[in-house]
């Protein structure tokens, strides 16, 4: 399988989806996260990200709010339009 | 994982033993804002009891609540993701039920957010307790369209699923029953468990067959050697004094070697999940828009959303001074001083001193907690509003930005805001956020908000002294203030707090209506934790201060608050004050505006004619005043603040500590502003 292509969490558009492919930052960080439902593999959707200021998405119907700090130790699989569910728009 | 199954039907029949008379214990678990808050209020209502977890802030709630004939012991644990040891809530909830042993856990779930709740069910089934799991909210979930059949469900997990909707009080009685119905039989209680991904299944059963039998009562091999995998701070700890060393190196060796297994446990659990909720939910994809995120449209727009927050903080803000002031002063002149009244004219045949400490050393002081009491009670409500909502999380989400430099959480905006007018609710609304660091500052930081009562003794006293400045001069002092907190709030977060600043992550819960219920509730249990603890203490340093300052002679001028004002003479000189101005600032410690009384007795005013504004213009250089306002401004306003202060903290040492802070800041400030007010040729009175 090719190696996709991953970027921060933060560099994801707003309306965007993507899967989360890794967890930076350390043990405490990626075990608070999954908790909160970003886990390895989870489908995660950009709602609000101005450039500045921390972000929010929706993953596994919750919609939580990022630092940007955090956001840019979570790396992420784009997904193209195809790959997309209806559920997503 | 059978081992913790085994474990259970070979307990010592704690419950078997146990007569239905003497009752059960229950523990309320769930992620935050799933409701669970609401079932336990439903089931305790006014029996339950709010306190601290011993040797913590994390609050305590238990209540009580008949079911059948038996008495059931509830205590509603804190709503936590997960159960690490990252957290002091999360430690709170695992000590509670490997040590307490409850009976059974009712775990309350969001059924909307069905996928995420169950990881908390998936640490839950690791520990030696059954469990029974409530669907919560499932009427928001159907609206979202989302179905779960709860037997299915039930089926797929192994153990009792029962739908709610808590806000209705559906389904809660049902719950009850399932859960005592467990409780008596707990061998019924065989959940299908998660199983840790493959790449990591060897070393944990390495880890594990290293533990042996080396684990003590009442922890359990199977969640030892996962919590140990997951890196848990508190576990890797407690493991190393139970095993010979040999045993520990290995193990320690293996987990340095994988330290990479805590994603493969949460990897796990998902696909547990997964597995669990495919035949149970199906979730039709309409794309629907719920009302959530319409209103979310604005609430978090950076324009629209920042506009309807400060209208809803200064709405807030509003209604808490325009209910609660006409509210006080109707309670300060009818039932204070009448009081106060009647008790002079019961006691005329007491020795004056008797009944003067009665009547104005501890009613006096009675007076001044009943006065915070409206303003809290307008607030708190006002509060639980904006919580129960969820509104209040957007509002932490849109500040954050501007809060986060100062190391604060965007949360702590609404009750620094609220310091504008009192800081006493400003310190307990500090409870809304949930990282303890980030409460902790918001506390020390509180007072440098400059409150009503200060901006009142700027008002009255800038006119005197500056004219036509004196806007400015108050505007400045206020500026002063707010350059001072962030100051402080920067440097306190880099040295006390680094490390300890956690990660800005936060949920923005679905919002819904508020529950009156639990609206009422909480207020109440805060005004009544506020009474028992803050309120004893401003009582008694009431009745301390006044007998200091009307012993041993007639009037303030001999007495022993004066002699200690003239003693520090020499620190007051540098200040450009005298020992009445130190004896004003001392006073109005009881509240700010005991100052202008206090320099109205002492200088004299009303004597001879002259108004208080010439006495004190007289007597007082603009460079004086100056100094007196900073030192104001900046210091720990009264005994109600530092009173809620150690409260809420539960510390001496953190109160003292800014206590300290806060008293160095202001005579320093008020030593360089005398001074350089003095240069600029203010140092001379009007006289």
């Amino acid at each position: 399988m090719t190696a996709k292509k991953t970027i921060p969490l933060e560099e994801l558009a707003p309306g965007s989806s993507a899967l989360v492919r890794d967890l930076g930052g350390g043990k405490d960080f990626a075990s608070h996260l999954s908790a909160m439902g970003l886990s390895i593999g989870s489908r995660v959707k950009m709602l609000q990200n101005t450039g500045h200021g921390p972000l929010l998405v929706l993953v596994r119907d919750t919609r939580i709010a990022l630092g940007r700090g955090q956001a840019l130790k979570i790396m992420v699989e784009e997904l193209r339009s195809e790959q997309r569910e209806p559920e997503d728009e | 994982m059978s081992n913790a199954s085994q474990k259970m039907s070979e307990r010592p029949s704690v419950i078997d033993s146990k007569p239905s008379k003497q009752g059960m214990l229950i523990g309320l678990a769930g992620q935050p804002n799933v409701g669970k808050t609401t079932v336990f209020n439903l089931l305790t209502g006014l029996s339950q009891h709010v306190g601290n977890w011993p040797g913590k802030t994390v609050e305590h709630k238990e209540g009580t609540f008949f079911h059948n004939g038996t008495q059931l012991h509830i205590v509603d644990l804190p709503g936590t993701y997960s159960l690490t040891a990252n957290s002091p809530e999360e430690r709170v909830a695992r000590e509670f039920i490997l040590h307490e042993r409850p009976d059974v856990i009712v775990m309350i779930a969001d059924a909307s957010a069905l996928e995420r709740n169950l990881y908390l069910l998936a640490e839950l089934l690791v520990l030696p307790v059954p469990v029974v799991l409530g669907l919560n909210m499932m009427d928001v979930a159907e609206a979202e369209g989302i179905h779960i059949e709860p037997h299915v469900l039930e089926a797929a997990l192994g153990l009792p699923v029962i739908p709610l909707v808590a806000a209705r009080n559906q389904g809660v009685s049902e719950l009850i029953t399932a859960a005592e119905g467990l409780a008596r039989e707990p061998t019924r209680f065989q959940p299908v468990r998660p199983e840790i991904a493959a790449p990591h299944r060897e070393v944990l059963a390495q880890v594990h067959a290293l533990l042996n039998n080396h684990v003590p009562e009442p922890y359990c091999a199977d969640w030892v050697a996962l919590k140990l995998l997951e890196g848990d701070a508190e576990l890797t700890e407690k493991v190393h004094p139970w095993l010979p060393e040999d045993a520990w190196l290995s193990i320690a060796a293996l987990l340095k070697e994988h330290e990479d297994a805590v994603l493969d446990i949460a990897s796990g659990r998902y696909e547990w999940i997964e597995r669990m909720v495919r035949a149970a939910v199906t979730h039709p994809r309409l794309g629907q828009i719920s009302v959530t995120d319409h209103l979310d449209r604005f609430a978090v727009h950076p324009f629209w959303g920042l506009l309807l927050l400060l209208a809803v903080f200064g709405f807030v803000f509003w209604i808490t001074f325009t209910i609660a002031t006409p509210i006080q002063h109707w309670l300060d002149v009818y039932v204070v001083e009448g009081l106060q009244a009647w008790l002079a004219t019961a006691l005329t045949e007491a020795p004056s001193w008797l009944a003067d400490l009665l009547v104005h050393g501890v009613l006096g002081g009675v007076g001044v907690v009943v006065t915070f009491v409206p303003i809290l009670a307008v607030f708190f409500t006002a509060l639980a509003f904006l919580e129960d909502t969820g509104y209040l999380a957007r509002a932490a989400y849109m500040m954050d930005r501007f809060m986060h430099f100062l190391g604060l959480h965007g949360k702590s905006f609404l009750p620094l805001f609220l310091g504008f007018g009192c800081n006493v609710p400003a310190i307990m609304g500090a409870r809304v956020i949930d990282s303890q660091s980030g409460r902790l500052l918001t506390i020390l930081l509180a007072p440098l908000v400059p409150c009503s009562a200060r901006l009142m003794v700027l008002a009255l006293l800038t006119p005197i002294f500056f004219g036509k400045q004196a806007i400015w001069v108050s505007w400045s002092l206020v500026c002063l203030n707010m350059l001072v907190l962030a100051v402080v709030g920067i440097t306190l977060n880099r040295t006390l707090f680094r490390g300890q600043h956690t990660a800005f992550i936060m949920e923005l819960p679905l919002y819904h209506l508020p529950g009156l219920r639990s609206v009422g509730l909480f207020v109440w249990n805060n005004i009544w934790s506020f009474l028992r603890k803050a309120g004893t203490i401003i009582l008694l340093v009431s009745i301390i201060v006044w007998v200091l300052s009307s012993f041993p002679g007639a009037d303030v001028e001999q007495s022993y608050l004066a002699r200690f004002g003239q003693s520090m003479a020499p620190v007051g000189e540098l200040m450009g004050m005298d020992w009445r101005m130190i004896v004003a600032l001392l006073s109005s410690f009881i509240a700010k505006e005991n100052a202008i009384a206090t320099l109205g007795v002492l200088y004299g005013a009303g004597e001879e004619g002259r108004g208080f504004a010439e006495t004190i213009s007289a007597v007082v250089s603009p460079a004086t005043a100056l100094s007196f306002l900073t030192v104001t401004m900046l210091f720990i306003p009264c005994a109600a603040t530092v009173a809620v202060m150690y409260q809420e903290t539960r510390s001496w040492r953190w109160t003292l500590f800014d206590v300290a802070l806060l008293l160095v800041i202001a005579l320093l400030a008020g030593v360089m502003v005398y001074q350089g007010a003095n240069c600029l040729g203010l140092g001379v009175s009007s006289a």
